[in-house]
């Protein structure tokens, strides 16, 4: 469970009696956390990837004849090199993002982790004040617990986004099987806009994701490795 | 470890090692990249999405069907083929040739099929490259087809050969499906050598590319010998939808 907090100290010799705290550390990041983290990390990339290749073949949301593609995305930022080798990736690792995105909100579940990191309303007066302070060189507020409002909002929706891309991933790939969830998303046809929309969502999230990181330095960073913060702010 | 438990920073720095190191699991993704093993192990994957799709068939359950209002125009139904639109099959001698696991085998006759109870379906035909149209189909249901011939009910596969020297293969499961078709018409039009005549697939359950065109032999078979041209290529198999 995260939420242990140790001192790191230094220890100066036999002759002294109290040891030097020279860092506090708080264990952010259970293991699992860490694992799943890092695991759709790459799925996530495979399937983007993979996912961008196979929309190659048909760029369009329009009609076949005549055809009017959307936008033509470079074959170097994509995944397989081919129609047929994209699908082999995305229909590979989409098991594995699957499963690690059930894994990791089972574990946050059951462990009870995930109050750590989810919106609730009591988070909404929270919200402005962060992004006021990231984005219109407001104050900086109070830092008080592991993930501030902004953070549990974004963590929260890129959930709820990941569950839309395997929702409309299924519309897509079996359209008769499941042709009630294809049926609500308005029909295959449908349901191939709005897996390329959430795609874009969740590409928006990474974005904000990787500029956060690098802004927040190497002790943020080492946390999601070790799961240790060192000198929280908190 | 309690809160505010003292730890020296070589001790901390060891279980920060540690529990990095635990993350090497993460690492066995890597295996993708290593290009000796990166074919068998898209391969497994693909036929692990298969066997799933496999299991998600249901043979009572239909593909949606739709209003002739929603047809997309004859003229903007595509014509996809691997390599000529028309392979110049001579009418009057064509004959579909079955072989295998059937009490009946040998040539079979255009009106040998259209004799068969006709049905007509509105249904959508989705390529493997995203696109999707619906159409009407005409024909004859495969399943009935197979009783005339007589094939073995044990049988698990059927292979056609088409004139342009392209194949395809099926699972039983879903040639007995209903909306499974010989299909001989489109917009209750025989079929244009464009889109396959005299004879095709439809089957509104699978993805286009299992749906062959102009159809010269069909066999009923307990083992998959030839599969598929696509698949051939690195394409799904079962690719049911």
């Amino acid at each position: 469970m995260s939420g242990a907090v140790v001192e790191i100290i230094q220890a100066k010799g036999k002759d002294e009696d109290e040891p030097v705290v020279v860092a506090r550390a708080v264990y952010e990041h259970p293991f699992i956390v860490r694992l799943c983290h890092w695991i759709n990390a790459v799925a996530l990339f495979v399937m983007v990837g993979s996912g961008l290749q196979i929309f190659r073949a048909f760029p369009s949301f329009g009609a076949k004849i005549p055809q009017k593609d959307l936008l033509h995305w470079p074959k170097a930022f994509a995944i397989g090199g081919w129609l047929g080798g994209a699908l082999q990736w995305h229909l590979t690792f989409m098991w594995i993002y699957v499963a690690t995105g059930i894994f990791y909100l089972g574990y946050e579940l059951f462990s009870g982790n995930y109050r750590q990191v989810l919106f609730t309303h009591r988070d909404i007066p929270g919200v402005w004040p962060m992004v006021k302070h990231y984005f219109f060189f407001g104050p900086k507020p109070p830092v008080r617990e592991a993930y501030n409002p902004l953070q549990k909002h974004a963590y929260t929706t890129v959930i709820g986004l990941g569950v839309l891309s395997v929702l409309t991933g299924l519309a897509v790939w079996k359209p008769v099987q499941f042709s009630w969830l294809a049926w609500m998303m308005g029909g295959f046809h449908w349901a191939r806009i709005w897996h390329f929309a959430v795609m874009w969502a969740i590409l928006f999230f990474v974005l904000g994701h990787l500029v956060m990181v690098i802004l927040h330095g190497w002790n943020n960073f080492v946390s999601m490795v070790t799961g240790w913060k060192k000198d929280p702010e908190y | 470890m309690k809160n505010n438990d003292q730890v020296d920073a070589k001790k901390f720095r060891q279980i920060g090692r540690r529990e990095m190191l635990k993350l090497t699991p993460v690492l066995a993704l890597g295996a993708f990249a290593i290009p000796s093993l990166q074919e068998g192990l898209l391969k497994k994957g693909l036929g692990f999405s298969d066997w799933a799709s496999a299991r998600l068939f249901r043979s009572g359950h239909l593909a949606p069907t739709f209003d002739n209002a929603d047809l997309t125009p004859f003229a903007k139904f595509p014509i996809n083929g691997y390599d000529v639109d028309d392979p110049g099959v001579i009418f009057e001698n064509w004959t579909l040739t079955v072989s295998g696991a059937v009490k009946k085998p040998g040539e079979y006759t255009l009106a040998q099929v259209q004799a068969l109870p006709r049905h007509r379906q509105n249904t959508r035909h989705i390529c493997v490259e995203g696109w999707d149209v619906i159409g009407r189909f005409g024909g004859a249901r495969l399943s009935d087809f197979l009783e005339l011939a007589g094939a073995d009910p044990a049988a698990r596969f059927i292979n056609v050969n088409c004139a342009d020297d392209y194949y395809e293969s099926l699972d039983m499961a879903t040639a007995m499906h209903p909306q499974t078709l010989l299909c001989y018409e489109m917009y209750e039009q025989p079929l244009t050598r464009a889109h396959g005549a005299p004879l095709r697939l439809n089957i509104p359950t699978k993805v286009g590319y299992k749906q062959a065109k102009y159809l010269t032999d069909l066999k009923v078979s307990h083992v998959l010998d030839r599969v598929g041209y696509w698949e051939d290529q690195g394409y799904s198999w079962f690719y049911g939808l």
